[in-house]
């Protein structure tokens, strides 16, 4: 970074002579001390899991939740700075809400994805604003099935013009990731926060390109992510908080809710255990993950 | 053409008449809903002991015109209470979607201090107090069904003006009159509901929504129940009545059966 | 064509669309109120007031429920009014009658959280005029009666017209069968046309002089008053709410009325 002192750096809506916008890289350096958020997008449905740094022993365990119910089907776990990813969150109920206000359904996850992608963009084009110090993950499932407009009476013609169509297939699980930037893309795996690095080796190696991991697997390689991506830190306790948005005939009904206690801890019973063990072969694997997966 | 721009590519006055503009208010009052469009009928209701039955029809009236009839009046809020709405459907749509807002914004924080039935009717009486003391009321006689904060079974009622009651048993509408003699003889007042079986409860309002199909000439015989207990909502909304007679008919001068 | 041309700009051109589309101003025809029915009745002593009401609710016709409560503990510190020292009872409007009633008990625990004290009978009791004054041109359909222990611990009992008229006296009933059960006030407590035997003859007949009565007559009248009204009016009946006052609290007592 050697622009910095030369004055580029210090408003947003400004480049510097080589087409940067200082502010902006300064609000992703915020995220990258967070703790680590992850998503997995798995064939029927999307888990959401964050690792909290326990920053006081005065804190209620399982208190003080990180990620957020936006609209039934859809939830956001960020990184960076907490009360940023607050207020990210209650624009996300916002434009959840009119869109249901304006077309009497639950937003698809990709809209919601780009409205906010739309709104974190605008917080770096004025001097007057600082950009959001969050990447946030959004999570959603878009009904699979016929779903009814919101206040329906009726079930609509059964065959012929506006009839049902059979077996008609819609919907699914929905992941993106928004950077401080606004930018986002749509992710089959994603990862933030201080263990990103850890975290994204991990999920490459799951192969979620080819959509056949389950939800209850994706629960326990969540867990076991943030295991592994807490490793660098481990002198710090930490707690694991995870949530899950299931299809319509998985255990949340297309609901996005927290994973059930015994779930959650099973996971994390498995997580230990494989890190148990891959601690004992360690010493011979050596170092596998490399700077190279940073794009 | 004349250079009244205004004017080009109308009929013109002189050869057609004036324009009958009356239907373009333009101007004049406000006007809110003064009487409702499409309709519900009857709402009933009864208490068991565990729970609470709800049961209407499945029609939606335009004045004498059965207009839709698979219309679902029952709609339940999250999995703790169900409304049984009567009067405009239009207005009942727009309750509906009031709830289902609450209802995700209950359902932001985790902890899930949910409404319960006794919550929701006092919130939607509020609602409609006060569209009635703005003179712009939703058009709207509903039934309130579910469990109180105590975990009793609660049965109530609210209506456009913002009117309250509660009983064990409870019908609007048209029910109000052919219903409630029916379940008063099935459950007299003196009857504790603790001594009211589910099954006692589902078959005395299917006797009702009978009596109502016979003689309500807005109802229909494809109708929704609901069943509400501790376990959760047993809804069911494509029922069709059972055991209908129509014996009566054939004594009664133009129903058919007769001759002359 | 030429017909037309001879039209200035600013003469009525001969095309609708300079008519007027104003519509003539209607009336709402929606009326926000209804007449829920029952009767209520007051009555202090030298060291108690009683104020009670039959539970009865109505339309038209058509009983809504036997059991609706229209007297109120006022500034309790819960749901159950535990801790109040004012009741109030409302009869006409129903809807009016509880939103009134949940004004006013805000308003007098809103007192005691910025005073830390209670607030007085009397202080309480010019506040509701001005409340009910306040809707003067939308009026709470309402009469209220409010009742408490004064000062010097004797009972104090306040009446209402809808808009706020109010005066404190000795006894009052109000609602439906309020003609019915204040001549009968008049006599009884009030001993209205009775007169001390042998005092005299024609003019110089003393009138036998209106005392506080003991608490275990007025709450006979009270019932004896209710059960006549019932005989006579229709909409009261079913069950009688009874509220004292005393220095040692409120004491609330139902009894049964007729059902017919």
């Amino acid at each position: 970074m050697t622009s910095i002192g030369t004055g580029y750096d210090l408003s947003n809506s400004v480049f510097s002579p080589d087409g940067r916008n200082f502010q902006v890289e300064y609000a992703v350096k915020a995220v990258e001390n967070g703790g680590t958020a992850i998503g997995i997008r798995c064939k029927d449905g999307v888990v959401l899991a964050v690792e909290k740094i326990i920053t006081s022993k005065l804190l209620k365990p399982g208190a003080n939740k990180r990620i957020a119910t936006v609209d039934r089907h859809v939830g956001i776990v960020s990184a960076g700075l907490v009360p940023d990813g607050r207020h990210f969150v209650s624009r996300a109920r916002d434009e959840a809400s009119s869109w249901r206000g304006t077309y009497k359904g639950p937003i698809p996850t990709s809209a919601l994805a780009n409205r906010l992608g739309g709104y974190v963009q605008a917080y770096t084009l004025y001097s007057s604003v600082r950009p959001f110090g969050v990447t946030s993950i959004v999570g959603g499932w878009d009904s699979e099935a016929d779903l009814p407009v919101d206040g329906q009476v009726g079930s609509g013609p059964e065959s012929g013009a506006g009839g049902k169509v059979k077996d008609a297939q819609a919907g699914g699980p929905g992941l993106y990731m928004i950077e401080p930037s606004g930018l986002y893309w749509g992710y089959y795996g994603a990862a933030t926060g201080k263990g990103r690095q850890a975290a994204k080796a991990e999920l490459e190696k799951l192969d979620l390109t080819s959509g056949n991991l389950s939800l209850a697997d994706g629960v326990k390689e969540a867990a076991r992510i943030i295991y592994v991506a807490h490793e660098d830190s481990k002198d710090k306790e930490f707690e694991l908080e995870m949530s899950w948005i299931s299809s319509l005939d998985g255990p949340t009904k297309g609901r996005h809710e927290e994973v059930p206690k015994d779930i959650r801890e099973e996971a994390e019973k498995f997580a230990r255990r494989v890190l148990e063990g891959e601690d004992e072969d360690e010493e011979d694997k050596g170092q596998a993950e490399g700077e190279q997966m940073e794009e | 053409m004349n250079h009244f721009p205004e004017a080009w590519g109308r009929p013109r006055d002189d050869v057609y008449g004036a324009y009958n503009s009356s239907y373009l208010q333009t101007s004049g009052p406000k006007t809110h809903t003064s009487s409702p469009a499409v309709t519900g009928t009857s709402v009933i209701g009864v208490k068991f002991n565990g729970g609470v039955v709800l049961a209407t029809d499945n029609l939606a009236s335009y004045g004498s015109l059965a207009r839709f009839t698979d219309v679902k009046r029952l709609r339940s809020f999250g999995d703790k209470a169900v409304v049984g709405f009567g009067g405009d459907v239009s207005d009942m749509q727009y309750i509906d979607r009031l709830l289902e807002s609450i209802d995700i914004r209950e359902n932001y924080s985790t902890h899930g201090n949910m409404l319960n039935a006794k919550n929701l009717h006092t919130y939607l009486a509020k609602v409609f107090y006060k569209r009635r003391s703005e003179f712009n009321p939703l058009w709207n006689h509903v039934l309130v069904a579910g469990f109180d904060g105590e975990g009793e079974p609660f049965l109530s009622s609210a209506d456009l003006l913002g009117t309250t009651f509660s009983a064990p048993h409870l019908a609007t509408g048209f029910g109000a009159h052919l219903a409630v003699p029916i379940l008063r003889r099935v459950f007299p007042d003196e009857k504790p509901i603790e001594e009211i079986s589910r099954d006692q409860a589902v078959a005395a309002l299917k006797d009702c929504l009978k009596v109502l199909f016979y003689r309500d000439a807005r109802s229909l015989d494809k109708y929704s129940i609901a069943v509400i207990t501790k376990e959760g909502i047993d809804l069911k909304e494509n029922e069709q009545l059972e055991g209908q007679s129509w014996a009566f008919a054939e004594r009664i001068k133009g129903y058919g059966a007769q001759t002359n | 064509m030429t017909s037309l041309l001879d039209h200035s700009r600013g003469e009525t051109v001969g095309y609708s669309f300079s008519q007027s589309t104003a519509a003539p101003v209607r009336q709402h025809g929606f009326y926000p109120y209804t007449d829920n029915g029952g009767s209520t009745l007051g009555i202090t002593g030298s060291d108690f007031a009683i104020l009670a009401g039959d539970t009865r609710s109505t339309s038209g016709y058509n009983i809504n429920s036997r059991m609706v409560p229209k007297v109120f503990k006022i500034g309790g510190e819960d749901e159950t009014g535990e801790g109040a020292h004012i009741i109030l009872s409302v009869v006409g409007f129903a809807a009016d009658g509880n939103a009134l009633k949940e004004r006013l008990d805000a308003v007098v625990k809103m007192y005691k959280y910025q005073h830390g004290k209670s607030m007085s009978v009397s202080a309480c009791a010019q506040r509701l005029s001005t409340i009910l004054y306040g809707k003067r041109f939308f009026p709470y359909y309402v009469h209220a009666i409010l009742a408490g222990l004064d000062e010097e611990g004797k009972g104090a009992l306040y009446s209402y017209d809808p808009v706020g008229s109010y005066e404190r006296e000795q006894c009052r009933a109000a609602g439906a069968a309020a003609s019915l059960i204040m001549p009968f006030l008049d006599n009884q407590v009030n001993f209205k046309n009775q007169y001390i035997p042998g005092s005299g003859e024609g003019h110089a007949l003393e009138q036998k002089k209106a005392e506080p009565l003991p608490q275990e007559t007025v709450k006979q009248l009270v019932r004896d008053a209710f059960t006549s009204a019932v005989e006579r009016h229709i909409e009261v009946g079913d069950h009688l709410q009874v509220m004292i006052i005393t220095s040692n609290g409120i004491e609330e007592v139902f009894h049964p009325l007729k059902k017919d």
